[in-house]
């Protein structure tokens, strides 16, 4: 019989700490923090990672200082539908405000992963100057930086191991900022800049590639031509994962070969991306690698099927592939057939804005990988068309499904057979899918699909909607179902005011809301402000100069996105965004 | 429920309207309905007969769920759609397309005017921005009030298009000048198409 706290408090903190130390999810570490005053402190002060979901959920300040001992943060700044072009640029998710928080409360800070926010040069140059032991820094889809910020993390980043900068939008206006990595420096084990737009000076990469023997990771960007790049790669032969730069030149036999040496030199590779415009002359230098591959990133080859075919079918070991539609349905139904381990499929659209699409890429693609593929958890497919058939034979065959994004490419798209809307099909995903974390909906869809989602999908997190839905009715059933939904997301969707204020309660069990296009007024969100308090309700509006308390209540809003947060309205709200 | 048939017909209804306007350019209202996002454009304003009529019958006979009749509206080509992300999309077309030269001027000229006009295609975000600017600048041209008229690009090709039909950064990257033609040829041009 448990004795009680008496029992317990005779253990001291350390051990507690260790017991805690095994609890990796963030939720856990919550949980324990809850039981007693005892823990919570103990917790508090043994946490070492930190994950940020929301920039504005929380203050820096009161995080710092809630955690002093973190020695790992991840935050995270603008909605996702800031990839699409959806938010305005100057919406927020500026760093700053963190970096200075931490660069006061975190002085033994190694690990900083930003995505989606707004980093400058001055904020690069206080991490730089403010972490001793700082060992990786990830920027993801972030911008408001240039190379020479960069340069200030090479030069004084003595420990750096990782440096992952993956699509953010760098000025370039630092040409040499790699040769500010100084000579000692030989720590690095992972380097990212296949995002960067400049050329590199190629000597000054070979000399850091070469002292650094702990290299595993390197991810060039396009501007490299091919023999340099070759030169470079052979310096580091225990690479485990590569994105190389330009993978095309003109036909030369001696480069060739050399090619085809370099690549058969890698033993340890792993992970293959990059490949940019990769022509048919050099592409079987890669064969050799193919069967160890377990990541293969085609996106930015221009491969045509044939070839992506065969090179394919080499990957027996592949459980992640990225590649252009231009693999067409044969190329999937060979990949069906020889990439038994394949676990994540991505299928990305080479003529997006196409209006007749010339590439034969459809459903039965994807229908043919469900089938083959027993351990496909994650898709991302975009496609012209698709049946409920088809849904419905994939959730069969797939009940393991964690991620389905289907994008058919033409909003409404209905089954191309049937002429009905994809609601049995879908419906048929998130009944049989029950582990689905995140899915994403295309093509035309009526209120049937979102009481399958409400009812059905209780373990997703994240759900993407778009020209979908006839009323509210659709927006009610998610809000008031999906138990677990952390992210709701919303375009071009007939859902308004009723089912927003019908389950203001559920908007602070997620992390956000986003909702454009819609047909939410003014008022509703006056409404919910008043109810939620500690929800953020932003308006965001680029039309009209006029401010938001001169507007009426049934004034239709543009752009909406509601986040929990702690830490009341934010202070830095460009002239577009307005908090209710 | 409010919402629901009705209302989505409403504006599917207003989207296969009957007009000598631009594609794409709505008359302005105190209550603007819920927008399908900024700068929505559709393909060549051809008369929508066919797709009104449709719209009625679909009205007399509410299909169960209302089902959304904006399929008439496909070739709409909207802001974030595909959602495609940004970046990748830059790149990618950029490999694609030809080395971007800084600022993109373009001539603009317009029927009846003396002399001709150049604007930076750059400056502007989408083709609401544009036609707006366009108007200001030969506001003093317009002659009789409401007279139509219609906006055209020469493309690499030399082709006459009329603008709006493309993405926005398709349009700017083939647009070699622009010609604003007004009056009788401007409505035969628009009735024309197929």
């Amino acid at each position: 019989m448990v004795r009680g706290f008496g029992g317990a408090a005779a253990f001291p903190d350390e051990v507690w700490e260790l017991v805690f130390s095994f609890l990796a999810a963030d939720a856990d570490r919550n949980a324990v923090a809850l039981v007693c005053r005892g823990w919570h402190r103990i917790e508090r002060r043994s946490r070492r990672r930190v994950f940020v979901g929301n920039c504005y959920a929380v203050a820096p300040a009161a995080a710092v200082r809630r955690f002093p001992e973190v020695r790992a943060a991840a935050i995270k700044g603008k909605p996702h539908f800031a990839d699409f072009n959806l938010v305005p640029t100057d919406w927020g998710g500026g760093a700053e405000a963190w970096v200075e928080a931490m660069a006061g409360g975190w002085p033994h800070l190694e690990e900083l992963r930003l995505k989606r926010m707004v980093v400058s040069d001055d904020c690069l140059e206080l991490i730089a100057r403010s972490f001793k032991n700082f060992g990786v820094l990830s920027l993801v889809s972030c911008d408001g930086f240039s190379t020479a910020g960069l340069a200030a993390i090479a030069a004084n980043c003595r420990n750096l191991r990782e440096l992952d900068l993956h699509e953010n939008e760098v000025e370039d206006n630092c040409l040499n900022w790699i040769s500010h990595f100084p000579e000692s420096f030989t720590s690095l084990v992972s380097l990212n800049i296949a995002c960067l737009e400049g050329d590199m000076n190629t000597s000054v990469l070979e000399c850091l590639i070469s002292r650094c023997p702990n290299l595993k990771t390197l991810r060039l960007n396009h501007a490299m031509p091919l023999e340099k790049l070759v030169s470079l790669l052979q310096r580091a032969p225990q690479l485990v994962d590569l994105g190389t730069s330009k993978f095309s030149a003109d036909h030369h036999p001696e480069l060739l070969s050399k090619v085809e040496s370099t690549f058969a030199g890698f033993k340890h590779l792993k992970s293959l991306s990059g490949i940019w415009e990769a022509g048919p002359a050099y592409l079987p230098a890669i064969y050799s690698v193919c069967e160890s591959l377990t990541s293969l990133n085609l996106y930015y080859a221009t491969i045509q099927s044939p070839e992506l075919l065969k090179l394919v079918s080499e990957c027996k070991n592949l459980q992640r592939l990225w590649v252009m539609d231009l693999i067409e349905d044969n190329g999937l139904i060979a990949v069906a057939s020889s990439c038994k381990l394949l676990q994540e499929l991505r299928v990305f659209p080479s003529d997006p804005y196409g209006v007749a699409p010339p590439i034969s890429l459809t459903e039965h693609g994807l229908v043919a990988i469900s089938a083959g593929c027993l351990m496909l958890h994650s898709v991302l497919y975009f496609c012209r068309q698709m049946t409920n058939a088809a849904l419905l034979t994939i959730a069969n065959n797939r009940p393991n499904l964690t991620c389905f994004r289907l994008c058919i490419i033409d909003p409404h798209t209905p089954d191309y057979i049937s002429q009905e809307p994809l609601d049995a099909g879908f419906s048929a995903i998130v009944e049989s899918c029950k582990d689905l974390r995140r899915l994403s909906l295309s093509g035309l869809l009526t209120d049937r699909v979102f009481k399958s989602i409400g009812a059905s999908a209780n373990r997703l997190e994240m759900l993407s909607v778009a020209f979908a839905g006839d009323s509210d009715v659709g927006l009610h059933y998610i809000l008031s179902g999906c138990k677990n939904l952390r992210k709701l997301e919303i375009r071009d969707c007939p859902f308004g005011d009723k089912a927003l204020l019908d389950n203001t309660s559920k908007l602070e069990t997620m992390r956000s809301l986003w909702m454009s296009s819609c047909s939410v007024t003014l008022g509703a969100c006056r409404q919910l402000a008043q109810k939620m308090p500690r929800l953020n309700v932003e308006v965001i509006d680029e039309r009209r100069g006029r401010p938001l308390e001169s507007w009426p209540d049934d004034f239709p809003i543009e752009k909406l996105y509601i986040y929990r947060t702690v830490a009341g309205p934010r202070s830095d709200t460009p002239p577009c965004v307005w908090t209710v | 429920m409010d919402g629901g048939v009705g209302y989505v017909d409403v504006d599917a209804l207003k989207a296969t309207e009957l007009r000598l306007g631009l594609p794409g350019s709505d008359e302005p209202s105190e209550k603007p309905p819920p927008p399908t996002t900024t700068t929505t454009t559709t393909t060549a304003a051809r008369p929508s007969k066919r797709s009104l009529d449709e719209d009625r019958a679909a009205r007399r006979e509410p299909s169960e769920g209302g089902r959304a009749t904006s399929t008439r509206a496909t070739k709409a080509q909207v802001v974030g759609w595909p959602p495609i992300r940004s970046y990748r999309k830059n790149s990618f077309q950029a490999m694609k397309t030809e080395a971007e030269v800084a600022g993109l001027y373009v001539k603009v000229s317009m029927d009846g005017a003396p002399y001709l006009r150049k604007i930076d295609l750059e400056v502007y975000k989408g083709y609401k921005e544009l036609r707006e600017a366009l108007k200001d600048m030969f506001k003093c041209f317009e002659g009789c009030k409401g007279s139509e008229y219609a906006i055209t690009y020469e493309d690499k090709d030399g082709d006459l298009m009329l603008v709006g039909d493309v993405p926005w950064e398709m349009f700017t990257s083939s647009c070699k000048k622009l010609r604003i033609i007004r009056g009788a040829e401007a409505i035969r041009g628009l009735g024309s198409s197929q």
